[in-house]
């Protein structure tokens, strides 16, 4: 049986992987990604702290995040055309209208 | 959940995430994410999470990868080169290890909640979910099926583009072509389809 | 191991497996080639032959005759063709994703099987989120089939994988919502459960358990059809449209693959809706032989699968193609109205008849038996005016 701290350490490395995305990558749909990667770190220990207290709240905060990860998608996406239609391009670094 | 097939499901994942963040093409991006959610769905059952690993497996693998692909495909996103500053990157890089040695360390000290259920394993039926969701967790439910509602406007509201009588002449220069009736969507479909030119093999170069 | 093979595979494939043992994962791993190799990819071929000569018969032709007794070997010749012929990758198609994308398809046409209940004894492994678990395994094809589109590196290719995924997304919803009647009335997701819930005769099985269950089956056998890219759906590979569609680049065995998968999974589907709705492997029940009755239990479903499949190529030999805004408008438009519809109309039955109601039963049986009526008197009379040798005589 694995130990329940290995699956927090998984949990940790994969979140900061997603942090490094949304910080090194440009693109706005790969940032997307990356916020779902961390999304998904953040269920992993919902459902490893879940299991090893022995309650099944962990679970049902899991269904809820995946149901905000879908909506944060369909919406998030649906800026990204809407930007991309007046500004004909998806990176970040461009997009600098709002930026003082 | 025996320690070889969690340290194979770990591996997948850890090199699957870097797939997404590392890789230069989009779409090659999104295979990798696509990978890497699988895999925490298994690992989700191996947890016990059964009705929430096939649930993670059917709304991402089945909807938001292909939504990620395609609004891909509708902008025709290429392989894209070194864009952006390095310090910044630099600096990205290290806060994001820093932070992940910070989580790590917090975590390897977690021994002291080890008050495992006795039900543990079989908490992850649909049953027991279903009735948690409907009882403690009625109020945050019903909200979700709002959010939803509203992601749902949202989104449409935000893709759509303005009414033909409004914005005729900004949507003139665009070449991605929508209509309103059905029809002339698909018909817009196909033709904006063979617009693209997606080229893989730019990827690698 | 300390047990011997024969042992294992029969706890595996006759009794509940538990998920965690090492040695019964072997055996169950033993178990699933057995299943694979002996129903499922004979099925998938066969069923190649069965279709061009039932499409044949449809359309007043003979169809293949020459491989064998009445061209049954047909498949084989095609499969020793296709492994022959040379494997071509095209020079711009992005490689390693084009190799992969077969196995995925192949792959979502595989795990499937893992719930079938073929018997009341013989499964795999009954989870008891069985039926979840065959939608989310059938949602892995959508990722095989784009994968596939686009790393052909060819339009038409593309074109049909945006089709085909389109297609498969929109109708994963009205057929899940079609699920939702069934799991309603049972109030589990396993599949035997499903089917444990139901008895053998007709009028007991859930689709005559109430109107919004009758609806539910037709639009479940309707969705799966598209899922599976069969006439009247099959836009992403519609040939005088999109050459093959996705699979316009692919070759040899990879080509073979593809195919094998859609008419594996038109296994796959009729075998969900008998499961949900058509009594799944119901029998009357007798005690003196287990292996008989599980036998008997075997060929009862599986008639009721290949009436279904069989239902489906006739479709697929008589309607015409629709157009794509046509199918988007009726799945988004009606079904996944309708199926809400009967979802929660099936929520209220199930509140004010928890035992179901006998008269409701055998009114929609009695519905139904008219409406089989009526069609198989139109079906006759159509068959008098027609070229009697090619109906009268299945062995030309």
């Amino acid at each position: 049986m694995t130990p329940i701290s290995y699956f927090l350490v998984l949990s940790a490395l994969l979140f900061a992987i997603g942090v490094l995305g949304v910080l090194i990558r440009r693109n706005v749909i790969v940032m997307l990604m990356s916020i779902e990667l961390m999304l998904n770190a953040v269920n992993l220990a919902f459902i490893a702290l879940g299991r090893q207290v022995g309650s099944i709240d962990g679970q049902v905060i899991v269904f809820f995040v995946i149901t905000v990860a879908a909506a944060e998608a369909a919406v998030g996406l649906g800026i990204v055309i809407a930007v991309f239609r007046n500004r004909a391009t998806v990176n970040a670094d461009e997009l600098n209208l709002l930026r003082w | 959940m025996s320690l070889g097939l969690f340290f194979f499901l770990a591996v997948l994942a850890a090199l699957s995430a870097l797939g997404v963040i590392a890789q230069r093409n989009p779409v090659h991006c999104l295979l990798a994410l696509a990978v890497n959610l699988l895999d925490i769905g298994v690992m989700f059952v191996g947890l016990g999470a059964v009705t929430v690993g096939f649930l993670q497996i059917i709304i991402y693998v089945g909807a938001i990868m292909v939504l990620f692909l395609f609004v891909i495909w509708l902008l025709n996103l290429q392989a894209e080169g070194f864009s952006g500053y390095l310090g910044l990157k630099l600096f990205g890089a290290i806060g994001a290890a820093a932070l992940a040695a910070e989580f790590a360390t917090l975590f390897l000290h977690t021994s002291r909640i080890s008050t495992p259920g006795a039900s543990a394993l079989t908490q992850g039926t649909i049953t027991t979910l279903g009735r948690h969701l409907f009882s403690d967790y009625l109020v945050a439910f019903e909200i979700t099926s709002l959010l939803l509602l509203a992601a749902v406007v949202g989104a449409i509201g935000l893709a759509r583009r303005p009414p033909l009588s409004a914005g005729l002449s900004a949507a003139a220069g665009s070449d991605l072509a929508t209509a309103e009736s059905p029809r002339q969507m698909s018909r817009s479909m196909s033709v904006s389809a063979e617009q693209q030119t997606t080229t893989p093999r730019a990827g690698s170069a | 191991m300390n047990n011997s093979l024969v042992t294992l595979i029969g706890r595996a494939m006759f009794g509940p497996a538990p998920l965690d043992h090492t040695d019964q994962a072997a055996a169950i791993a033993v178990a699933c080639a057995v299943v694979l190799f002996a129903i499922a990819v004979p099925f998938a071929s066969i069923v190649t032959w069965v279709e061009r000569r039932v499409w044949a018969r449809i359309q007043s032709r003979v169809g293949p005759n020459r491989v064998g007794p009445n061209g049954f070997l047909q498949w084989l010749a095609d499969g020793v063709k296709h492994v022959c012929k040379e494997d071509v990758i095209p020079e711009e198609a992005d490689a390693p994703l084009f190799k992969l994308a077969p196995y995925l398809v192949v792959l979502a046409f595989i795990l499937p099987w893992a719930v079938m209940p073929f018997s009341s004894m013989l499964i795999l492994a009954d989870l008891n989120i069985g039926i979840l678990y065959m939608t989310a395994i059938t949602a892995l094809t959508v990722v095989g089939v784009l994968m596939a589109g686009w790393s052909s590196n060819n339009k038409w290719s593309l074109i049909g994988g945006i089709r085909s995924a389109a297609q498969i997304i929109s109708y994963e919803i009205p057929a899940g919502l079609s699920i939702f009647p069934a799991v309603l009335m049972t109030g589990t997701l396993s599949m035997q459960g499903l089917i444990r819930a139901q008895k053998w005769e007709p009028y007991h099985w859930f689709i005559f358990a109430n109107p919004f269950c009758f609806v539910a089956a037709i639009i479940l056998f309707v969705s799966t059809l598209a899922e599976n890219n069969r006439t009247p759906f099959d836009l992403p590979e519609a040939e005088s449209e999109l050459v093959a569609g996705f699979a316009t680049e692919y070759s040899s065995m990879r080509y073979l693959f593809f195919f094998m998968a859609e008419w594996g999974n038109m296994f796959i589907a009729a075998a969900i809706l008998v499961t949900l709705y058509l009594g799944g492997w119901q029998i009357p029940r007798f005690n003196w032989s287990p292996a008989l009755m599980n036998l008997l239990q075997f060929i009862c479903f599986l008639v009721k699968v290949l009436v279904l499949v069989f239902v489906s190529m006739w479709i697929r030999g008589t309607l015409p193609r629709v157009r794509i805004d046509q199918m988007m408008s009726i799945c988004w438009k009606y079904f996944v109205p309708i199926g809400f519809i009967n979802m929660i109309g099936t929520a209220i039955w199930v509140a004010f008849f928890p035992h179901g109601s006998r008269l409701m039963e055998m009114a929609m049986f009695a519905l139904a038996l008219a409406i089989v009526a009526a069609f198989a008197w139109r079906v006759a009379y159509f068959t008098r005016r027609s070229r009697m040798e090619l109906y009268f005589h299945p062995t030309i």
